[in-house]
């Protein structure tokens, strides 16, 4: 059998093409975006014509899938953590609904927060939705899960999570491939009410909801990613939930883990397993990535039980991602470095690149406002969210996104006038839009600086949505024309470009400036992917 | 068997050309690999860094364990001091000697080699001079490729092969100058190590 050394993210996007999917749907997200962009340049999923375009952004990407499911035909869906919370409306509906074709939503968090804004946990959307959340521990496992995934949301007609964290995702290894599946054919639902959740329905399908829990628990039994390995050290029971299971095997290379393991892979929690585990061992250690979900469910909330250790114990770090050392202490093993950092190592952060539009904008901006002091400029998600940092100094917020605009409007309303928002151009297509009609239809007193690089650049140079229809969006929601201005981000407009945002801030109502220069590795990107082109 | 490496450098550097080869080279061999990247943000200008894990039977972690890597293998030097803790008691730091100095307070290079040159086992060459010299000015990370080839327990021709693998689409001149750099870079360590 040959293996293909894939990225967790790439084996996903092959598991899933392999599957039979008709459609992958996605906003860019790190660290979800490659599985998407394997499945774009996949020769199978091209000759397939798999759906296979990027979405505005996770709630349209999610409810597009759900579309396909409800045509009949196999969706992966795919995000951020982060994304999730976007889309957490269709999702929790659909838990609901059900699916028709299978429906498989692969998540990727973010524990430690290497490209995000928290480290939030998305089993607790599993749980909230009460639907499987399938965790793998490595890259052959992200394949099978995705593999056989559509058909498990098939077989319970509910849609099922595909957790990952960064490190799986990021990490190569050799993944074996299976036979090609057909894709569904175009089907109606069986029953043509069950996507209309009016009350009366909702109720009824909410019933069959939870009556589907017990079935759910049974397939986590039998699950093949789940698995109860007896060893004799009863003095503790280790639970692995996912990739720390491979944390915990690191520590014992070459030889047996002493302690009998529960590999938790495949949610809701395999009850048995976990009770016969209890039963036989002192104390219970929980190895999970992420935030205490099982922890804090096996946890007596008196203290009565049997010790479980794990975050909230303190027997590992609460928060941050896991790894061999970290597991290595809460087993009471000797954890030793040689060699120390040396002082003179200076950290080194990541910045705009050199050349980069948003550079000058930047300083464009810090001009124009000096004389009206710091503290006004909303920003929001994208590379320009280093604006941040030495020697721009020149953002104040950045919490999710849209968030620039709709900040800066409420601030606003406080009275802080003028304020900024800074949003890039894919940001604002979004979920910047809507938050621009609100300042529209209040004639709210803000400037909105569209960062229009042409491209979703943080994630690597993806073609944004907003491409080519900015100053219609803006004109068509209602900005006054002459109040939507264009500049080109270069030193030698620089003069010009302080004069435009002074006049704009002076402006009492909506202004939209937008700084239009393509991103540069984007250019880059595309020179490059040409010349591959032309080799193939 | 197996073989720890931490590769590291800066983003844009291009370190995961080289974790590319090692990674076919081990693949051809039958051996099992895993290997961790870094993504996302800190490609722009932070510092990157990849764990590449060799074994002869299948590799649990994506992560090498504190005082597990056999080689450090970086191709800007103050980022080679980064994960030190990283390297076992007997392990080589092969670094490349060109600064990347993109932060206001990037240290003196002579308090860097100072550092460098306490350690046991290290070898600091000038990757980029090398390659210029060689007409090559991109193929630096083939010389640190070379440079750190004595540790990597892969043979002269299965690392060589691994490089026709993986440049072929690109033309034979171009895989001639890649091995041409990888030489002159073993070339370096084959003499440092003679000396030692």
């Amino acid at each position: 059998m040959s293996r293909n050394l894939l990225l967790g993210v790439e084996a996903i996007g092959q598991g899933a093409i392999d599957g039979g999917i008709s459609g992958v749907y996605a906003y860019p997200g790190t660290p979800s975006t490659e599985i998407t962009e394997y499945i774009q340049i996949n020769p199978e999923a091209v000759r397939r014509n798999i759906h296979r375009q990027w979405s505005s952004n996770e709630k349209t990407a999610y409810e597009a899938a759900l579309g396909m499911s409800y045509a009949g035909k196999r969706a992966l869906v795919c995000m951020k953590h982060v994304g999730l919370n976007v889309a957490a409306d269709p999702f929790m509906n659909s838990c609901v609904t059900g699916v028709h074709g299978g429906l498989v939503l692969a998540v990727a968090d973010d524990p430690s927060m290497h490209s995000s804004q928290n480290e939030q946990d998305s089993r607790f959307f599993g749980k909230f939705g009460m639907v499987p959340v399938l965790e793998p521990s490595d890259q052959q496992e992200a394949y099978d899960m995705v593999y056989e995934g559509f058909e498990l949301s098939e077989k319970l007609q509910l849609p099922v999570i595909l957790r990952i964290t960064t490190r799986l995702a990021h990490s190569r290894s050799g993944v074996v491939n299976r036979p090609v599946k057909p894709e569904n054919n175009l089907k109606l639902p069986g029953n043509p009410k069950q996507f209309l959740l009016l009350p009366a329905f909702a109720r009824k399908y909410y019933q069959g909801l939870l009556g589907k829990q017990s079935e759910m628990l049974q397939l986590s039994e039998k699950a093949v990613w789940n698995r109860y390995l007896d060893n004799p050290d009863k003095s503790l029971g280790i639970i692995c939930c996912g990739i720390a299971y491979n944390y915990l095997m690191e520590n014992y290379v070459g030889q047996e883990c002493p302690y009998p393991v529960v590999k938790v892979s495949q949610y809701p929690m395999p009850e048995a397993m976990i009770k016969k585990l209890e039963t036989s061992c002192d104390e219970i250690l929980v190895l999970e990535e992420g935030f205490p979900l099982v922890e804090e469910q096996l946890s007596d909330y008196f203290g009565k039980g049997k010790k479980i250790l794990g975050r909230l114990s303190g027997a590992l770090p609460r928060a941050g991602e896991l790894n061999p050392d970290h597991v290595a202490r809460a087993l009471g093993r000797e954890v030793k470095s040689s060699f120390q950092v040396p002082g003179v190592v200076a950290n080194r952060p990541p910045a705009l690149c050199q050349g980069c539009g948003h550079q000058d904008v930047y300083y464009a901006l810090n001009v124009a406002i000096e004389e009206i002091g710091r503290g006004r400029v909303f920003s929001d998600i994208g590379c320009y969210t280093l604006g941040a940092l030495q020697p721009y100094n020149s953002i104040d917020t950045c919490v999710d996104m849209g968030a620039s605009v709709t900040m800066a409007k409420g601030a606003a309303d406080a009275g802080l006038i003028p304020s900024f928002a800074v949003i890039g151009d894919s940001t604002f297509t979004h979920s910047g839009i809507t938050g621009l009609i609100d300042c529209v239809n209040e004639n709210t007193n803000v400037t909105v600086i569209i960062l229009d690089n042409e491209a979703v650049a943080m994630t690597g140079g993806q073609e944004s949505s907003a491409k080519g229809k900015i100053e219609d969006i803006c004109a068509g929601v209602g900005v006054e024309p002459q109040h939507i201005r264009l500049v080109v981000p270069l030193k030698k407009n620089h003069d010009e470009m302080v004069r435009v945002i002074s006049e704009e801030m002076n402006h009492p109502g909506v202004s939209v400036i937008i700084a239009r220069r393509p991103c540069i590795q984007k250019i880059a990107r595309d020179k490059r992917e040409k010349a591959r082109e032309k080799e193939a | 068997m197996k073989i720890d490496i931490i590769l590291a450098g800066v983003g844009g550097q291009g370190i995961l050309s080289i974790a590319a080869i090692v990674g076919a080279a081990a693949i051809e061999k039958g051996l099992y690999l895993k290997q961790a990247e870094t993504h996302g943000m800190s490609q722009r200008g932070g510092a990157v860094v990849s764990n590449l894990r060799i074994a002869d039977y299948p590799v649990s972690s994506d992560l090498i364990p504190l005082g597990g890597a056999d080689v450090i293998l970086s191709v800007e030097p103050m980022e080679s001091l980064r994960y030190l803790p990283y390297l076992t008691k007997n392990g080589w730091l092969v670094t490349n000697s060109t600064t990347f100095e993109n932060i206001p307070d990037y240290p003196d290079f002579t308090e860097i080699e100072k550092e460098i040159n306490k350690l046991p086992h290290a070898v600091l060459l000038d990757a980029d001079k090398i390659a210029k010299e060689l007409g090559n000015p991109r193929g630096s990370n083939m010389v640190m490729l070379g440079a750190a080839s004595p540790f990597l327990h892969f043979s002269d021709q299965e690392m060589e092969k691994a490089i026709e693998n993986i440049f072929r689409r690109k033309g034979q001149d171009v895989v001639d100058l890649n091995i041409n750099a990888y030489k002159a870079g073993r070339a370096v360590s084959d003499k440092l190590i003679k000396v030692d």
